[in-house]
């Protein structure tokens, strides 16, 4: 089942910090891990990020069930390279027709996979680590987002469980009805596109009506709003974006010094 | 405050050909308790938006005028609070105490008043849970109260409820009745809409009967307007107490076993359950919300895979695959032998025009195109669709939905025929249509089972009922 | 349409309904994976073959536009509809914020350009061949850097573009008139055109 729930203990020491702060910090350090093709780099980042884990509260096997997917585009990496790499330098070790094994394959390899891990671990672990409503309450507080916006998503993705289960109960009635696909994937394709359409409406129905309850009450009357939950930003949340930029920065420093560097615009 | 004048006031949907309401003139003081009555589709609950002042201009075409206290709607919303019918739709928050203060947030109230005034909203409906408990965990009862908390938290001059008891088991219709009525303050106008009248009249002191095609067709107490019109209104589709619909009880004793279920449960949602239907006979199940009384229907219609205990499905009903559980059938078979009614019609549309939707169960069962054509006309005749053959499913009104998703399940002619609350909003025209239907099918031979909190349709129909009770809170 | 001074004010159900249509399309793409988990598996051995695909990773953007017909819905779609996969938990966790940022201002030029008044198939696919643009360029320059430059990023990059122009494009304005069939648009400017019954 799906669910947006955060799944840390939510008194850890930065898991507790500002959904702002945390986002912010998240989005700075994988904007500058991208800015690099090397190992090592990416290495550095994933050993800090594994390294800050428990401090956010989340044990290492949470964050591997939340991860596998990443080993999926790993392999998809693996095998795009071995078929299409740009750089075949190095000793070749495997040459099949267009399928080519090479050091320097290897090595572009282990770089970009590193790289995949290292930029998506961060928002693994913010996401992981925040309730929706407390993005939503300190977006619209601390980032003045507009609060229309801000609460219209919220709402929105309060839908979440709800269109997941939608979705069974419109696979079941269609079993109901007589209607499956067995074994053709042709069939399956369709009843694919035909539940989907059903829940695009469903939804598309269910926020009409949310808009409509909003509205009844108050909702954009063009009231100045109050806030009920505050959200602060304090010095420890600036802290923490300080210190995403610094471990960010070291990581790309030593690989510059170990001469490893490879810009991804170069 | 909290007066309501409405002047020859008619409002059309965008898209629409028909007036939903019309030339509708009424004058409601302050303080004043009103029951809203009129047969399906007569146009109350789009009142109730105009009121609320949810109407806007570019969804639809107004006449005449409507006022509170002397201003337009749109321009009063802070007069008024409105809880609908379906509680999933009105909770804006995950987070119980948040919902409630979502209002007051708009409005402006200042941060330091809010969670007392939602503590003392959330006292007043009699919640029972503290105000960081997920929406998303209630009872639909339990929401319904928590969406009238939310209303009454911006202390509304006038409180409007549409249908506000319609899903909910007795107990918690009871309790959101008496939340109302505890709630209200002297000078607090209520205007309610509901289709079961004899409930909802300890709240009200004055009745408004809606006519169909425009206007007002009665209006006083609720003595005065029964007294004079009760036995017409009865005929036009209006629940009118003292008008019983006569019981059909079965003409001939239960026949053989169709299908068993032996302790049977899916954890959490239903606990260990024993049943047995039989042919000839129609099996009521009751309930609290949430006792799995849903879950049950799916998983005795072969939709679910039972977590423990097992469905059984007897020669008489699956022929050779009587060793299979029904929810390991292919999908045709499954339709053949088992019909399946799910809680929310619009779950249950596929095609995109009403004739297709009929058409649909026949042709997967692979009868011939001239049989299914007969079979669909005969049903669209019988439940009064057949001027609608050609209109999209989603585009029906409530009870016609209702109508048409019980006319698929038959359209296949199933052995045995599952309901998920096959009466819920529905008037009293087509509730004795839909008793009549489930009587001739069970005379004829197959089983029903109905899965429903209205205590009028089992004393109409069942020849036996099962009560499930609610498993253990298990804390979620 | 209605020309009154605030057509470009977004109502709070362009809001709603614009984020459930971003919300519903995370839940589709979830629901994708559960019904063809085999295909994934395909997918990541080999590659190319997801950008056929990729088009409906873009649907929500050119939905978005056609349907909301406001400034800034077509980003705010797609936006929307990458924060969620990101809560929810997709292979690309926070990187596919910035990315659905990128993909929906392709598509939101595409309207732009139109001065938000033309809604008809020629724009539709016109914003799905934008978007398609902006999600191939993105790529080519943040992802595929390290892949051969004419046997993979270029077929890669005009793929995604075909891909967004069929399927995000024509198939979202074919999506979006499905919808206003079934009524559910009915106060939207899309569901206008719908024969009275
Ligand atoms: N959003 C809408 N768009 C188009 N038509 C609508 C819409 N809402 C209601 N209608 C139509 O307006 C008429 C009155 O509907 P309304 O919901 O007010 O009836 P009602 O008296 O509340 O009925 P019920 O008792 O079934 O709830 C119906 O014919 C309905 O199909
Ligand atoms: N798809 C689902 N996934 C998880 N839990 C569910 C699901 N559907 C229902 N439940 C939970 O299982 C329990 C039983 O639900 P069910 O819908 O069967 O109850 P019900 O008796 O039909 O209630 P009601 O009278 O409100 O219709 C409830 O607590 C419900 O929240
Ligand atoms: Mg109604
Ligand atoms: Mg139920």
């Amino acid at each position: 089942m799906i669910s947006i729930e955060p799944v840390a203990a939510p008194d850890a020491p930065l898991a507790r910090r500002n959904p702002v702060a945390k986002v912010a910090a998240a989005l700075v350090f994988s904007f500058t891990l991208l800015a690099t093709l090397d190992p090592v780099a990416p290495a550095i980042a994933i050993a800090l990020e594994l390294a800050v884990l428990p401090l956010f509260g989340i044990r290492y096997r949470v964050l591997a069930r939340r991860a596998w997917p990443l080993l999926l585009s790993a392999a998809g990496i693996l095998v795009t390279l071995v078929l299409f790499a740009a750089d075949r330098s190095g000793r070749v070790l495997l040459d099949a027709g267009p399928v080519l094994v090479s050091t320097g394959v290897l090595l572009t390899a282990l770089g970009l996979v590193l790289r995949v891990f290292a930029v998506a671990l961060p928002g693994v672990i913010v996401f992981a680590t925040t309730d929706p409503t407390d993005l939503a309450d300190a977006l619209i507080q601390n980032a003045k987002a507009p609060a229309r916006f801000a609460i219209g998503a919220l709402a929105a993705f309060r839908l979440v469980p709800l269109l997941g289960q939608e979705w069974q109960m419109i696979s079941m009635a269609r079993r109901a009805r007589g209607v499956d696909a067995g074994r053709n994937p042709v069939a399956k394709l369709r009843l694919f596109a035909s539940t989907a359409f059903a829940l695009l409406v469903g939804a598309i129905r269910r926020g009409t009506r949310l808009a409509v309850a909003m509205d009844a009450r108050g909702f954009d009357a063009g009231t100045p709003r109050t806030v009920a939950r505050h959200q602060h930003f304090t010095g420890a949340d600036a802290l923490l974006i300080a210190g995403a930029v610094v471990l960010a920065a070291a990581a790309l420093t030593t690989s510059v010094a170990l001469g490893t560097f490879r810009p991804l615009i170069s | 405050m909290g007066g309501v004048l409405l002047r020859g006031f008619g409002w059309r949907h965008a898209g629409r050909r028909a007036w939903a309401v019309r030339g509708v003139d009424l004058r409601v003081e302050a303080g004043e308790r009103v029951l809203l009555l009129g047969p399906s589709g007569a146009g109350k609950s789009t009142l109730l938006s105009a009121l609320a002042g949810l109407l806007p201009e570019d969804s639809g075409e107004q006449e005449g005028t409507v006022e509170i206290d002397g201003l337009d709607p749109r321009k009063g919303r802070e007069r008024v609070g409105i809880v609908f019918q379906d509680p999933e739709t009105q909770l804006v928050m995950a987070r119980c105490g948040d919902d409630v203060a979502f209002g007051l947030e708009n409005r402006g109230v200042p941060a330091d008043e809010i969670w007392p005034r939602v503590d003392e909203a959330l006292h007043r409906v009699g919640f029972p849970y503290p105000r960081d408990r997920h929406t998303a965990a209630l009872s639909g009862g339990e929401q319904q109260r928590l969406a009238l908390a939310g209303a009454l938290a911006l202390r509304p001059a006038l409180l409007l409820l549409d249908e506000p008891t319609a899903n909910l088991d007795p107990a918690g219709a009871d309790l959101v009745r008496r939340a109302v009525a505890g709630a209200l303050d002297a000078d607090t106008t209520l205007i309610l809409v509901e289709h079961r009248v004899a409930e909802a009249l300890p709240l009200v002191d004055r009745v408004v009967v809606l006519e169909p095609g425009g206007g007002v067709r009665a209006d006083g107490t609720p003595e005065a307007v029964f007294a004079t019109h009760g036995a017409a209104l009865a005929a036009e589709g209006v629940w009118v107490p003292g008008h019983p619909i006569a019981p059909r009880a079965a003409t001939a004793g239960p026949g053989e076993l169709l299908l068993t279920a032996d302790r049977l449960g899916l954890p959490p949602r239903l606990g260990s359950t024993d049943l047995a239907v039989r042919a000839g006979e129609a099996l009521a199940v009751r309930g609290p919300n949430g006792a799995g009384k849903s879950t049950l229907a799916l998983l005795l219609g072969g939709l679910l895979r039972p977590g423990r205990g097992r469905v059984t499905a007897s020669a008489e009903l699956a022929g050779r695959d009587h060793r299979t559980p029904p929810h390991r059938w292919r999908a045709p078979a499954l339709a053949r032998r088992i019909g399946s009614v799910f809680q929310d019609p619009e779950h249950q549309f596929v095609t995109s025009t009403v004739f297709d939707e009929l058409a649909l169960g026949p042709r997967r069962t692979g009868q011939p195109e001239a049989v299914v054509k007969e079979t669909v006309a005969g049903l669209l005749e019988r439940l009064r669709l057949a001027r609608l053959a050609a209109a999209n499913p989603y585009t029906l009104s409530g009870g016609e939905a209702r109508r048409l998703s019980v006319a698929t399940a038959l359209a296949t002619a199933p052995r045995l025929l599952i309901c998920d609350e096959p009466t819920f909003g529905q008037d009293r025209r087509t509730w004795r249509e839909l008793v009549d239907l489930f009587a001739d099918l069970r005379d004829a031979g197959h089983g029903v089972v109905t899965v429903t909190h209205d205590a009028d349709f089992v004393a109409a129909l069942a020849d036996r009922t099962v009560t499930l009770r609610r498993a253990p809170d298990d804390g979620r | 349409m209605t020309s009154t001074t605030d057509t470009h004010r977004w109502r709070t159900i362009d809001i709603v309904v614009a984020s459930v249509i971003a919300v519903a399309f995370g839940v589709i793409f979830w629901a994708w994976g559960l019904v063809w988990s085999a295909t994934e598996g395909a997918f990541a051995f080999f590659p190319p073959a997801q950008t056929l695909l990729y088009g409906v990773w873009l649907m929500p953007a050119v939905i978005g536009g056609l349907v909301i017909r406001k400034p800034g819905a077509a980003l705010y779609c797609e936006t929307v509809a990458a924060v969620l996969s990101a809560l929810l938990g997709s292979q690309w966790a926070g990187t596919v914020i910035p990315q659905g940022i990128v993909q929906g201002i392709g598509a939101e030029l595409a309207f732009a350009a139109f001065r938000y008044r033309s809604f008809r198939l020629p724009t539709a696919v016109f914003a799905g061949a934008l978007t398609g643009l902006s999600a191939a360029l993105f790529d080519f320059f943040v992802w595929n850097v390290d892949y051969a430059l004419t046997d993979y990023r270029i077929p890669y990059a005009l793929l995604t573009i075909v891909s967004a122009t069929v399927i995000a494009g024509a198939g979202g304005w074919l999506l979006t008139n499905a919808l206003a069939n079934t009524g559910v648009l009915d106060r939207f400017p899309a569901g206008r055109n719908r024969a009275l019954i």
